[in-house]
């Protein structure tokens, strides 16, 4: 590979749905100098060995994460809030798909 | 139609897929990108695929014991019947793209007609290989568009990659007795036919890429005949040297 590499290309973010009726899921990134080679790209790094059925790409720019620093106050709090979890009802007997 | 005939239309359909696909190899982990590393390694893979299964049949139909695997490793350059094109060297990016413009949008316009072939397995081939050569050709129009439209460096690059191939160009249009009697058969396109749509192809591309069409010099022809140039020797050498050195090896 060259050293110079495409540093100038932007990053882009690869979900791909394995399957019909299931979600896309995240699987990586690519460079790529514009969408449409983005979508290129993604195709020859992500699915070349069947795994998806549909691609979603975003430029990795307009991804908003949350902070690190704030996990705390965002996720800690509902650690002791186990009554979330729809665990306590009782499940009648010959239910399926529940 | 002869055996022989259509042996030497199987090789010339084998050999241009197994020479551009040895060629694509050779930059497996030198293109400007992983991405693009990726993309001709997949491109290369494909055309192999396809070589793979032309060179069978050629060998089922010749019926002298060999197999793809001897037609590929243990033929002399002068028996490979692709055309010049194909075995062209990579030269820069710009040279690779145009290269795979020019042959993948002639291999789409000719399987097109050959996934309508009076020969069934002919047919099949063809129908299988069609959704990659799409692809191929796409790409590499993606490309083409892209430098042309490019920066002054990638618009002189292409300029001259375009000089370059172009008197490869009317090789995939030459019209002989292995070529005539495929047509007549109904087995292959008549190569002339295809001239007038890869022209209009072409054309489209290059006017998104704001190049202009190259004027064809004086054509250089020959591979149909295993007249080739100097560049397919080494390039076959490197390829065949494990199986020449020790015969049949296997791994």
């Amino acid at each position: 590979m060259a050293d110079t590499g495409p540093t100038d290309w932007p990053l882009w973010e690869v979900f791909v749905r394995s399957k019909g009726g299931l979600a896309h899921r995240h699987v990586g990134s690519v460079h790529a100098p514009d969408a449409e080679m983005a979508m290129r790209h993604a195709r020859d790094v992500y699915t070349r060995r069947m795994e998806g059925v549909s691609l979603w790409l975003a430029r990795s720019a307009d991804i908003l994460a949350s902070d690190p620093d704030q996990a705390g106050p965002l996720f800690a709090p509902a650690e002791t809030k186990i009554y979330r979890h729809p665990t306590f009802y009782t499940v009648p007997d010959g239910m399926k798909n529940i | 139609m002869a055996d022989d005939i259509l042996f030497q239309c199987l090789l010339r359909l084998g050999d241009d897929s197994l020479v551009l696909g040895q060629r694509l190899s050779e930059l497996c982990g030198h293109a400007p990108a992983l991405e693009v590393d990726l993309a001709l390694a997949n491109l290369a893979l494909d055309l192999i695929g396809q070589a793979t299964l032309w060179l069978e049949l050629a060998g089922e139909v010749e019926g002298a014991g060999r197999d793809a695997d001897a037609l590929a490793f243990r033929r002399d350059p002068a028996a490979f019947r692709n055309c010049l094109l194909v075995e062209q060297p990579n030269g820069d990016f710009a040279r690779t793209m145009v290269r795979q413009l020019l042959f993948s949008t002639w291999q789409q316009l000719a399987y097109e007609q050959l996934e309508r072939s009076s020969n069934p397995r002919i047919a099949e081939i063809a129908a299988k290989a069609l959704l990659e050569v799409r692809y191929h050709a796409q790409l590499a129009a993606d490309w083409v568009i892209r430098l042309g439209d490019g920066t002054g460096e990638s618009r002189g690059r292409m300029t001259a990659a375009l000089a370059w191939h172009a008197r490869f160009i009317d090789e995939l249009f030459e019209v002989d007795d292995v070529s005539s009697a495929t047509a007549v058969a109904g087995v292959a396109p008549e190569p002339a036919s295809l001239r007038p749509a890869f022209d209009a192809a072409i054309a489209a591309v290059l006017a998104n890429a704001t190049l202009a069409f190259p004027t064809l010099p004086r054509a250089s022809t020959g591979g149909r005949r295993g007249r080739h140039s100097e560049h397919l020797v080494p390039m076959l050498a490197e390829m065949q040297f494990l199986q020449r050195t020790y015969p049949g090896a296997k791994w």
